[in-house]
């Protein structure tokens, strides 16, 4: 989604400060220093890295598999250490 | 494949600036897909009123006021007042408040909005000090841990007194609905919000959410923290109704107070004799939430 927000003046202004747009465009992946990799071979698809990511960044695909989006994963590691099969590794990012 | 337990829909959006595995944004999280999206969230100064982005960037997909730090009981009494002028009679408001905001400094505008019986939800989410100015003690902090304002080093200063039973103080002003709930435990979380919706009046929710940065863990177990405080009875989950006690996770295998303090930084100073002084101050603290169940099972 793209906004064309481009103020000249004091007039183009809103009245207050009224946020428009979601935080999705802030990539706060460039954060991370460990990255989850995700086994699918071990994975059960029990969703519980889901229920506890707090960046909301586990997505659920259309055929029920997870996967990682890492354009917003800080690379906490709750993921890995609430996996009940260990299926997530937590990889040094290079 | 699983079974998915809590609500599937998500009102918070990725990319919101909390640090590494935040107990707070989960805390927001769950109470988003508890109450849905006809909710409006007023936040006080804390971590939530800067984690939302910057402007003109917003993490939430519902309406949040930022207000002032003492003030977040008497905004949503306004909103709450604002909407019945308008007769919308379906919309959720949600005062999202740190401890300090609802300990100490919030307390008298959340005293007055639980007073006047208004019809709001209230979530302190209980990091245990004031986390968004660089982790100063609160009302909340527990007995033992170090602050920046609780140092520790040859004065032996860490924090003295008791941490403030938000709970009790809420039981006092006979509120119609309080809980405590965990981060660790969302299905919980979310039940105990959801029950709220149907109860007419202000609903008060104690939410434990461990802070990575000021507690001193490492991120990846925030959720574990979380829940060896509810393990080891440090944050028994009960709710009150009216006065009537209920104790909705009783640990079949209690774990040793010193487990849960030996994995934090903040408790690490603490010599034996302190350790074993808070282990019998959390047994009988048990022990007298237990007699409390039994005591109101008849109301």
């Amino acid at each position: 989604m793209t906004y064309d927000w481009d103020p000249k003046c004091y007039k183009d202004l809103p009245h207050t400060a009224i946020m428009d747009r979601p935080t999705t465009h802030i990539k706060t992946g460039v954060w991370r220093t460990y990255r989850p990799i995700v086994d699918k071979e071990k994975c059960t698809d029990c969703y519980i890295c889901w229920k506890f990511c707090p960046d909301v960044s586990i997505l659920i695909l259309e055929d029920g598999s997870i996967e990682v989006d890492y354009d917003h994963c800080k690379g906490c590691g709750i993921c890995a250490e609430v996996c009940p099969v260990k299926a997530i590794e937590m990889e040094r990012e290079r | 494949m699983g079974k998915i337990t809590i609500p599937e829909e998500e009102n918070m959006h990725p990319g919101h600036i909390a640090c590494l595995g935040c107990g707070g944004g989960l805390a927001m999280r769950y109470t988003l897909k508890a109450l849905g999206k006809r909710t409006i969230v007023s936040v006080p100064a804390c971590c939530w009123a800067i984690m939302h982005g910057k402007h003109p960037s917003f993490a939430l997909g519902v309406p949040l006021v930022d207000t002032a730090f003492e003030v977040t009981g008497a905004s949503i009494s306004g909103i709450r007042a604002a909407l019945d002028a308008k007769d919308i009679k379906d919309v959720n408001v949600v005062g999202f408040a740190g401890d300090g905001g609802t300990a100490d400094i919030g307390i008298q505008a959340l005293s007055g909005a639980v007073e006047r019986n208004t019809n709001v939800f209230y979530v302190m989410y209980d990091n245990e000090a004031y986390m968004n100015t660089g982790i100063q003690r609160s009302g909340a902090t527990p007995p033992g841990a170090w602050t920046t304002t609780t140092p520790v080093g040859t004065t032996q200063d860490w924090k003295k007194g008791a941490k403030k039973n938000m709970v009790e103080i809420m039981v006092a002003h006979d509120i119609p609905y309080t809980a405590t709930i965990n981060v660790a435990f969302p299905e919980d979380f979310i039940k105990k919000l959801q029950k709220g919706i149907d109860i007419d009046g202000p609903k008060f929710y104690h939410a434990f959410a461990p802070c990575p940065t000021g507690w001193r863990h490492p991120p990846e177990l925030t959720v574990s923290i979380a829940k060896m405080a509810t393990d080891s009875n440090v944050f028994p989950l009960f709710e009150v109704e009216i006065g009537k006690y209920k104790i909705t996770r009783k640990p079949k295998k209690r774990i040793p107070v010193k487990e849960y303090l030996a994995i934090q930084g903040r408790f690490r100073h603490l010599p034996e004799d302190e350790v074993e002084q808070m282990q019998r101050r959390v047994d009988r603290e048990w022990e007298l939430l237990l007699r409390k169940e039994e005591f109101t099972a008849d109301f």
